[in-house]
């Protein structure tokens, strides 16, 4: 079994013995199995990175076995500069939210860590499939783990959240499947990407096939303006399932664009680029505006989080390596930075039970260990110099700035709205003087949230001071898909 | 009489031999439960299935009987396929009888083991005349199932209600295959085509016959407009029955659509395709748009059936092109393995209804699931696995069965049958709804009843293989593809 196929099935082989494990009177050894199913399929990833090969843009880890013969659909894997952070990142992302599920749910154990086992090992499907179909059978199962995760445990209007949910994202990517089918004819029966890439295409289906990818991952980004399901969704979802969402789910999208909207109809990305690239503006000026009126703090942060998204949006259609680089790291570091700011709203939800700013004030006077975390997430998430927010942001605007100044000049003033509605928060949030007696009987985070932060807190400094690593491996893939991009595939 | 026609009609004379024997079994069968019967019907149906599976191996066609049937692949296989799946509603169907009093004789083992013995007919005829005999005897045993429970009064009504219908509905087939008959003089189904095929008949009449023969088949298949029966037969009739008449009669009403339609009136493609394309959109409209306004379970499957039905009918539509029958094997395959993967789904869902009702209580609302998954999580995920199947979710078959129907479109090349693609992808979206609706109820709602879920050991074993199957025929396609495939291309003879 390749590296890649065992990043896949080990956190589902350890879901499906959960499930089978059934009563919550052994929560205890469940919660347990959980934990070391997430850390066994993280450390299954580690030998990836060793033995990534730097310099190449070509396809690393790969498998390729036949799998539906009639439709000539192989199980295909590999991972490129693009994809690969994204593999130990959802599994990392694992790990905590088993974690930050210790506690709180109570009931359904063994379901609810083995939706998300399950889930983690098909959204690395999502980043590592070659194959169309395969694709499309990771992307559209993850939307089953996910119902159920809001559904089961959400918040009062949990029914609601999960079908906009699931409904919303199916409607996007049944588009997707034609789109597949379309492209499985005018490459005379093959489900290969890498053959799609190559293919000539005139304008007209380049047209439709960038709209029928752009109607699956837009919706997953989420862009502006098919962002709605998301903070309904963020809202209810329990806390776990708000920072996969979030960290992992988002990223699904936007590694569709740079896997297929951008190399298979590359003379319509470019054609249409500037759509792409106002409606991202959009997101990040518009959409911060409006995360800065929220009152409840989930809905601040899922505001925030298409708004992050329209960063990475927007670096990727302007075609520079700065631009696409920066989208790729801003993915990761959003990852981190989105789910670490979810769970710290957990963190507080789990003792007040409110989401309200206005239900808190002064927090850090009783946690004031927790409230370090927080600022420094919070900080993070404004995109301050030497954590992980500001890399992203700041290529994608250097890239910007090259490619157009005054693209340049809204994303950078867009980091000032950031900045105001991350801080304005904290501020009313944790400064101050008690304002309640919920709060004033806070008690700080024991041992495992602090594990749990810490680990984020850790992983959002390192790629602040030091983002080579992640820059690295990226560099020789974007490369290639530019000049693959730049060159127009319109038969002549 | 040769060899070759007595090898044609094997598995038949297996069953219908047992059939009888275990009539007169059963007159000295006391048990409330009816255990000897129902080993022996299953024994007599694994035989059945069996036999056909090794004969399904050979590529050859053979014709017996003067050719009145044949046995070739894709006739043994739906012939296997339609045993299992009426063992499996015995299986399923047995505790759910025994608790309604409707075991005090051995007759709805009997009747069912004579559907079957008729759905055999149906698959494996080859003349009109042998088709249509064995309808009427899968439909006139259907009939005594449905009215099983003489003393229920919805039921009653439902088997009436089935019965008229019924009739019509055969009466239009007999109607059409009597104008082909008149047009062609000839019965065979071969000869016909041959007939149609020297272009020596006017067309008028042969659209003329073909258009009654369309509107029993879609009688028989529940394709709307012709749906009208679906939903008042499946919730009223007692929900072992509502299994046997979903489930393996949809293979046999599968194949003589292939026979019917596909070998003997394939010259006529051009003219039914489009009338099979209208049942689908009306299918897929009527079944999904019904279907959301629903409370009860078993009306609502009826629906989301009709809706299925217009998929498997899409899959008849790619066929010919342009007068060209290259496409012919992808498309007929695909709807195969449509039908093929949907009964399967069926079976469980309809066995999970069935293991729910109890003593004096009929697990027919959607709201009679409410907090399933806390009550059995088993039998909650099973139920679910077949849901999301039925949507069409990956990595369900169910997902595979759309993609192949809808690949048999879009490969045509014509904008109409995109289009038709499009369309019936975005009702597929309409479907997912209310059967996530039902996933809401079992898993987010909480349980009105505490009552744990519990199901004799032969019920349990069956289920959860069922389910499982569902699963992992989603997860690997392939096999159960190749062998629709095969089994039509050996059927066009390409």
């Amino acid at each position: 079994m390749g590296l890649l196929s065992l990043a896949i099935w080990t956190p589902i082989a350890f879901g499906v013995v959960l499930l089978a494990l059934g009563r919550d009177e052994q929560a205890p050894m469940v919660r347990w199995l959980a934990l070391i199913g997430a850390i066994v399929s993280l450390l299954v990833t580690v030998p990836l990175y060793d033995g990534f090969q730097l310099g190449t843009a070509a396809m690393q880890f790969v498998e390729k076995a036949p799998w539906i013969e009639r439709f000539n659909v192989h199980y295909h894997l590999g991972l490129d500069g693009i994809s690969f952070w994204f593999v130990p990142l959802t599994a990392f992302m694992t790990v905590i939210v088993v974690l930050a599920g210790w506690e709180v749910i109570q009931q359904k154990v063994n379901q609810y860590m083995a939706a998300f086992l399950i889930l983690s090992g098909l959204m690395i499907g999502v980043f590592s499939a070659l194959d169309g179909v395969l694709f499309y059978v990771f992307f559209e199962a993850t939307l089953i783990p996910m119902y159920l995760i809001i559904g089961i445990w959400g918040g009062p209007n949990k029914i609601y959240a999960a079908f906009k949910f699931f409904l919303y994202t199916l409607l996007g990517s049944l588009l997707m499947l034609i789109a597949l089918i379309y492209l499985y004819l005018a490459s005379g029966g093959s489900f290969d990407i890498a053959t799609w890439q190559q293919l000539p295409l005139p304008m007209g289906p380049q047209t439709l096939l960038f709209f029928a990818f752009f109607a699956a991952f837009a919706v997953k980004v989420p862009m502006w303006p098919v962002h709605t399901w998301l903070p309904d969704v963020h809202v209810e979802a329990p806390t776990g399932g708000s920072a996969v969402l979030a960290a992992i789910m988002l990223k699904l999208g936007a590694y569709g664009f740079l896997r297929f909207s951008m190399p298979i109809a590359p003379d319509a990305a470019r054609e249409y680029a500037t759509l792409m690239i106002v409606l991202s503006l959009v997101a990040v000026i518009y959409v911060g505006l409006v995360a800065m009126v929220q009152q409840d703090m989930k809905k601040l942060v899922a505001y925030s989080s298409v708004a992050h998204m329209g960063f990475v949006t927007l670096g990727f259609f302007i075609f520079n390596p700065l631009g696409v680089s920066g989208g790729l790291v801003q993915m990761i570091a959003h990852g981190f930075v989105s789910g670490a700011m979810f769970l710290s709203i957990g963190v507080l939800y789990d003792r007040v039970h409110s989401r309200e700013i206005a239900s808190y004030g002064g927090v850090v006077n009783t946690m004031p260990k927790f409230a370090a975390f927080a600022l420094l997430f919070a900080m993070a998430n404004c995109g301050l110099p030497g954590t992980a927010g500001f890399v992203g942001e700041w290529m994608v605007i250097l890239g910007a700035v090259k490619a157009n100044f005054w693209v340049g000049v809204l994303a950078a003033s867009a980091l000032i709205f950031g900045a105001a509605y991350t801080l304005w928060m904290f501020k009313r949030v944790y400064l101050g003087p008690v304002a309640n007696d919920d709060v004033r009987e806070l008690t700080d985070i024991n041992a495992r949230e602090f594990l749990m932060l810490a680990l984020l807190a850790v992983a959002v400094l390192y790629m602040g001071l030091y983002p080579e690593p992640f820059t690295q491996i990226m560099e020789d893939s974007v490369a290639g898909l530019l000049k693959h991009v730049a060159l127009s595939k319109i038969p002549s | 009489m040769d060899n070759a026609s007595w090898l044609t009609i094997a598995p038949e004379l297996v069953l219908m031999v047992m059939a009888c024997l275990i009539t007169l079994v059963d007159l000295g069968v006391r048990s409330r439960t009816r255990t000897l019967t129902y080993v022996l019907s299953l024994i007599t149906l694994v035989v059945v299935a069996a036999i056909n599976l090794s004969l399904a191996q050979s590529p050859e066609v053979l014709t017996g009987w003067g050719g009145l049937v044949v046995s070739d692949t894709m006739g043994h296989l739906l012939r296997a396929f339609a045993a299992l799946a009426v063992l499996v509603t015995l299986v399923y169907g047995r505790p759910y009888a025994a608790d309604r009093d409707m075991l005090r004789g051995g007759e709805m083992f009997i009747l069912s083991l004579f559907a079957l013995l008729g759905m055999s007919f149906m698959i494996s005829g080859q003349n009109f005349i042998m088709i249509y005999l064995g309808l009427e005897l899968l439909t006139l045993s259907s009939y005594a199932l449905v009215a099983l429970r003489r003393d229920h009064a919805v039921a009653t009504e439902a088997a009436m209600k089935y019965f008229v219908l019924g009739a019509m509905a055969s009466g239009f087939l007999l109607y059409g295959m009597s104008m082909l008959y008149g047009a062609t003089g000839s019965l065979d189904v071969h000869e016909v085509f041959s007939a149609i095929a020297s272009g020596q008949i006017r067309h008028q009449v042969l659209v003329f016959g073909l258009v009654f023969v369309v509107s029993g088949l879609a009688f028989k298949l529940g394709a709307a407009p012709f749906h009208m029966w679906i939903p008042d037969v499946y919730q009223g009739a007692p929900t072992a029955v509502t299994l046997m008449i979903g489930g393996a009669p949809k293979l046999a009403a599968f194949a003589i659509v292939i026979r019917l339609l596909v070998e003997g009136m394939l010259p006529l493609a051009f003219d039914w395709q489009q009338m099979l394309a209208l049942l689908a959109i009306a299918s897929l409209l009527v079944g999904n748009l019904a279907a959301i306004a629903q409370t009860n379970l078993k009306r609502m499957l009826a629906y989301s059936t009709i809706a299925q039905m217009g998929f498997v009918l899409l899959g008849f539509v790619g066929g010919v092109v342009n007068g060209q029958a290259l496409l012919a094997a992808n498309a007929y395959s695909s709807a195969m393995f449509y039908i093929v993967s949907y009964v399967l789904t069926t079976l469980a869902t309809f066995g999970i209804i069935l293991l729910l009702s109890r003593q004096g209580f009929e697990s027919e609302e959607i709201a009679d699931l409410a907090g399933l998954n806390q009550r059995s999580p088993l039998y909650a995920g099973v139920m679910a696995i077949c849901l999301f199947s039925l949507a069409g979710i990956p990595p369900m078959v169910g997902f595979y069965a759309k993609l192949s129907v809808l690949q048999s479109l879009v490969v045509t090349g014509q904008t109409v049958y995109l289009g038709l693609a499009i369309f019936a992808v975005l009702m597929s979206l309409v479907g997912a709804f209310y059967y996530l609706r039902v996933v809401k109820v079992m898993y987010f709602d909480a349980p009105v009843t505490a009552t744990t879920v519990s199901a004799p050991a032969d019920v349990r074993v069956v289920l959860s293989l069922n389910g499982l199957l569902v699963l992992v025929l989603g997860i690997v396609p392939g096999g159960l593809m190749a062998v629709c495939t095969e089994a039509i291309v050996r059927l066009l003879g390409l």
